[in-house]
Parts: structure tokens; sequence; C-alpha cells
């Protein structure tokens, strides 16, 4: 949980010692590992707004504890995160990513504590996976998630891999403080959050998906009835002229689909969700393809071409910036000892050509246990109405050094 | 009469010339099949006393020599799966370089279609379908490429007996082996197997223009379950790049009771 910030429920408070104890009483076998890391922002331009900086530091620690007891057919996962931003104190924030114990049956499993779920097979956007919330103050690409609480039994049959969530508590998305930067000019103040439901953060959220391989498909249907993930944005002015900017959680049902097909040396992708809310129903769909050629020019190097295109039905009302936009995106792959690659985007909006974004991402290993890792992205956009706008002074470059144990 | 015996004895010359002729004929052919039945009865020999070892599961190292940079070490941890009617499955788990630690390689292998390959990212919780045409590329940038880690089937290659040839104070077959796949980084591979046991002791690898790229050695043979032969150390020499890389198993264990169930995708998430 985020600490300091949100209200800990006693159940989730009596969960965590269960699982804590279990933990203590199992020997058998354990393991301990983690990354801690130092990174480094640079901003290219200088910010819109006061308060914000031109660079900030920041070091993160993610201890991993794991245990298996019973004949390895129970475990427990412990996944920690912490960091400290130089700048911005909302960005200098803990999690507990996972807690989870997990049982495995001979083709059933059950799972309980704080999870973390990947549901999809799109690269540019991840439209289908909905159980985790996205810890969106970690990095623009809405990759790294919150620990969600949950209780999860599958089924593994001829007839695919069938899982059942029962959610029972919500976590609410990070937002950038007042002196960071990736913001709008007033901070989202993420502790004024507002819901539609009445039992706000603990409200009842499921979800069930069902996924099979059939020789060379990959298909999944999921299906999801709780509260959004992606929160609406409420602006109020107080009695004293004070402007607020509070997310705003509405409830909604969302149907997901996710294909993956290898057809000859192409890898096709697609996801699409259908969502309804009190607000509206539309849809959502990003679909495209991989194509990797190997050995280039004689070398051991890989060059993997990458092209997705992104569709939202709300089109000029979508708070998602992928209304009507193509990614297109090539990855290298050195495939050397230290495991360099480099990857190269840009997202360029098809209703407006002024507006794209483009991001580098690079890393290799320098040891067994450290790491580089170079991130930039870049953005440009001269449409007001577009959410991107927002960010069109907030190019940056970020250095990480990485320490593995 | 006299007509009919002449006649008769050009019959006989014509017979006599034809099946000499054919004669030759079949002895051309009997030997250039030779070559490749030979080639492929060796071949089939070698599944055949493969056959019925069930699963295993190893714990291996990959030592990375070059010349520049020195040496790297890898450790990863193999389950196998034996599948009588198709190729093999395989749930890689690899342990160091620490950054990839929890990362998981499941391969479904196929004696002809493309094999069926998952990775697993710990990081994202996320199982990838990759794409297994690229079987030439380096495995985790080792000099062992992704399909000479693959199971040996005879459906992958056309045979060719070449030699008896003296190997490891055994006497050899020398057998030439020529990829069935065009996806393949290979021309042809060439197998010292020994006539005992039929155990690989040296592979010769041929690139696409048809030289030498790596040479392979087999050390170390232990039995298994009375059985089984494999070799406890492999080493991948490339003959063009300077650089090598062992395969060393540090222990090996057969009957594990290992199912399909271990080789799900789900079962992926769980390994560790």
């Amino acid at each position: 949980m985020k600490v300091g910030k949100t209200k800990m429920d006693w159940r989730y408070i009596a969960l965590c010692c269960w699982l804590a104890s279990l933990t203590s009483n199992a020997l058998a076998d354990t393991q301990y590992n983690g990354t801690a890391a130092f990174e480094q922002r640079y901003f290219l331009q200088d910010p819109l707004y006061p308060q914000q900086p031109r660079d900030s530091a920041s070091v993160f620690f993610a201890p991993e504890l794991y245990t298996s007891f019973n004949d390895g057919q129970d475990s427990v996962l412990f996944r920690g995160f912490y960091r400290f931003d130089q700048r911005d104190s909302e960005r200098s924030h803990g999690d507990v990513r996972e807690l989870i114990w997990s049982h495995v049956g001979e083709n059933w499993e059950i799972k309980a504590g704080i999870g973390k779920v990947f549901w999809g097979q799109t690269e540019s956007l991840h439209l289908v996976d909905i159980i985790n919330q996205t810890d969106s103050i970690e990095a623009i690409d809405g990759e790294d998630k919150l620990g969600q609480p949950m209780v999860a039994l599958s089924f593994f049959k001829d007839w695919g891999n069938f899982t059942l969530f029962a959610l029972p508590y919500f976590r609410e998305r990070t937002f950038t403080g007042e002196d960071g930067r990736l913001r709008g000019p007033i901070p989202v103040s993420g502790e004024d959050a507002l819901f539609e439901s009445k039992d706000k953060n603990s409200n009842r959220d499921w979800a069930a998906r069902w996924q099979k391989s059939i020789g060379d498909w990959e298909l999944g249907l999921s299906y999801f009835d709780g509260t959004s993930r992606d929160p609406d944005f409420v602006t109020t002015v107080n009695e004293q002229g004070e402007v607020k900017v509070s997310p705003y959680y509405a409830q909604i049902r969302q149907v997901g689909l996710d294909v993956l097909t290898i057809i000859d040396a192409w890898i096709i992708k697609f996801e699409a969700i259908q969502r309804t809310s009190l607000a509206q129903d539309y849809w959502a769909m990003v679909g495209g393809f991989e194509y990797t050629s190997v050995g280039i020019l004689d070398t051991v190097y890989d060059i993997g071409w990458l092209m997705e295109y992104q569709y939202d039905d709300r089109q000029e009302l979508a708070t998602s910036v992928a209304q009507n936009d193509l990614m297109v995106g090539a990855r290298w792959v050195l495939n050397d000892v230290d495991g360099s690659e480099m990857l190269v985007g840009v997202v360029q909006d098809l209703d407006y050509s002024a507006v794209r974004s483009a991001f580098i991402e690079a890393s290799s290993r320098i040891n067994d246990h450290w790491k580089w890792r170079l991130d930039a992205w870049f953005f440009s956009s001269d449409e007001t109405q577009e959410p991107s706008y927002l960010l069109r002074r907030d190019d940056y470059v970020q250095f990480s050094l990485e320490y593995y144990f | 009469m006299h007509k009919q015996a002449k006649r008769n004895r050009a019959k006989k010359g014509v017979l006599l010339a034809l099946s000499f002729l054919v004669a030759t004929c079949n002895i051309g052919l009997v030997h250039a099949q030779s070559a490749e039945e030979k080639g492929l009865a060796i071949a089939k020999e070698r599944k055949q006393r493969d056959i019925g070892w069930s699963d295993s599961e190893a714990d291996t190292s990959m030592i990375l020599r070059s010349p520049s940079s020195g040496e790297t070490e890898r450790k990863m941890r193999v389950k196998s799966l034996e599948v009588k009617t198709d190729g093999d499955k395989g749930l890689t788990i690899f342990d160091q370089p620490l950054d990839v630690k929890g990362t998981a390689f499941l391969n479904f292998s196929h004696a002809i279609e493309p094999d069926d390959q998952w990775m697993y990212l710990p990081k994202l919780k996320r199982v990838k379908r990759i794409q297994s045409k690229n079987k030439s590329g380096p495995f985790m940038g080792s000099e062992f490429a992704f399909e000479d880690m693959s199971s040996f089937e005879i459906e992958k290659f056309s045979f060719k007996y070449l030699r008896d040839e003296p190997c490891n104070n055994l006497q050899c077959f020398v057998v030439e082996q020529v990829p069935t796949d065009e996806n393949s980084g290979y021309s042809k591979t060439i197998v010292w197997l020994d006539k005992d046991e039929y155990r690989p002791f040296k592979v010769e690898f041929y690139d696409r223009k048809g030289s030498l790229l790596k040479v392979l050695t087999m050390h170390d043979y232990q039995l298994f379950l009375d059985k089984y032969w494999r070799p406890m150390r492999l080493s991948m020499v490339n003959k063009q790049n300077g650089k090598s890389t062992d395969l060393i198993t540090h222990s090996l264990q057969f009957n594990t009771g290992l199912t399909d169930n271990d080789f799900d995708k789900d079962s992926l998430m769980r390994a560790r």
C-alpha cells in the first residue's frame, strides 16, 4: 500500500499478518533477491509551471523474498518497492507490489494476497490489462503497476486456462506532485478521489479470464466488473477560489479480447475492449505486427520491426492519447554477452500531424550485478485539446544504474 | 536352324549385355542408396536407443568465452519431458545473470512444424509467445544457437553416411546431416557417433555459404538408468570469431515425476 497516503483496511492488515506468519513458519526453500537503482532524469526544456525542476535524481529499492513449502505445492512471494525522489515528494513512495500465497493442485491453483497480473498481447498499449492500477508516477509508459489485493482461482483444462478474480480493495492511481514534471498546470489531488461506488475503495470488484493456445494462435477473453482503473478528472473551485483537480473513479463493465498469431516470420497482435459505464459506452482497439530479421548483414544482430494502430471510439472525448494513432518502432538486439538492446519508436497522431511522441529505451549489462539503462521521451503537440499538450515541454532523458542481488 | 542359332546367340549377347548393364546400374543404385539409407539407419538407431527416458531435470552452467571480454557464466535449470509422438518439451529457468533471474523459456519442439515457444518475463508477469522461426539466432548471447538446443528428431534432417573413422579411442560413424528446414542457419552438419553406443562425440556446423562455422565436442559421458548416455560437458567453438561456450551439466535426474502440467504456459509463472 502507498505509505502514509491510503487508509489501511483492517482486513488488509489481517491478511498481511497471516501471510507473514506463513512465511516465517516456512523454512524449506527461501530465496532473497532484488534490485536497487540510481536514476538521473534531465529535462531538455524549461518547465511550463513554476516549482518544476530541470533535473531530478532518485533511488529505488525493490527486495524480493520467495519461499515454498509443502513439497513445492505452496509458496509465498513478497516483492516490495520504495522510491526516494529528490524533487517530488509524491514520487517518493512505497508499495507492496506482491505479497501472495499460492497453492497449486493437479490442474488448479488458488492465490490470495496482494498480486500482480498481466493480460494481453500488444506492445504499444495495454487495453485489456485491467487488474492492477498503474503506478503512473513511476514511468510514462504505464508499465509499472501497484499491488492489487485479490483472491484468484485458476483451472488449467483442455479447453483452456480459466481464472476467477475477487478484488476486494481498490488502489488509486499515483500522480505527480507540485514539484514534479510530466503533469498538467494543476497537480491532481489524489487524496481527494471521488468514487461512483458508495463503498469507495472497498467496492467488491471481480473479473474472469479465459486463455488458450491453439496451434499458432493465442486467444484470450476477459470480463471485468467494478471500479475503473482509469480515472476521469473533476475540476472544482472552492470558496477561496482555489482550483482543484480530483480523480473520479466510475463503475464499469468491460469485455476484453486479445489475440496473437504467428504467420511465417510475422507475429500479429490484437486487443479490443468494450467498456460500459453510466456516462458512456465505448470501444477501443490496438492491433499490429512484429517482424524480426535475424542475423542482419552477416552479423548476429536481430532487428524487429513493430507497427501498431490504436483506435478509441470516443474520438475527441478520449482522455487516452490513443484515439487514432500509429506506433512505428524498431528493436535492435545485439545478441551479445551483455544482452544489449535498443528500442526506438514514434507514436504519431493521425488526426493532428503535429502531435506525436517518440521514445528510446536502451540497456546493457555491465557484469553479473550491474546494468545500465537509458530511457528518453520526446513530446510534440500544438493541439490544446490533446492530453499530450500538457507534456509538450517535458522531453527528458533518464540514465539508470541498476544493481541486482 | 543355323540362322536360328545365330539369332539365339545374338539374343543371348544382348541379354547378357543388358543384364550386365542392369547389374552395374543396380550396383550403382545400391551404392548410392546405401550411403543415404545407412545414414538414416544410423540416425534411427541413435533415436531408438534414446526412447523411454521419460523426463529429466538438470542443473547447468554456460561458460561464455571471448578473446576480448574474457569469461562469463550463465546458470540455468532445464526440465525436459519426452513426447513420443512428437518433439520433446523443455522448460529452461534462468538463475544468472541476475537481471534475468526468474525468466523462463518454454519450448514444445516439433519434428517438422516450427517449435512452439513462450518466454516468461517475471517483472511484468507477462508470458509472451515468441517467434521460433528465428532458430539460427544465438541462445543467451552464447555460441549455441536456439536450434542447437532443440531435441534430435529424424524428420529435421536428411542423412548421408560418409565413412568410418576412429574418434576418442572408439570406432565412429561419420554422418552428414542436411537440415530440412530452410530457416536453419546451417547448410549441413557432420556428426561423429561411436559404433557401440551411437553417442555423438563431435559435430561440425557449416554456415549457409558452406564454410566451417562451429565445432561441438561432447565430453564426460555418463550412463543413466542403465540405458541413456548423457555428456556432462558440451564444448562449442566458433571457428570464425574465436569465441566458445561450454555447457556444463552439474547434476541430472531422471524420472522426477514431471508431467504435461509442468510444461503449461501458466507453469512458467510458477517456475522458480
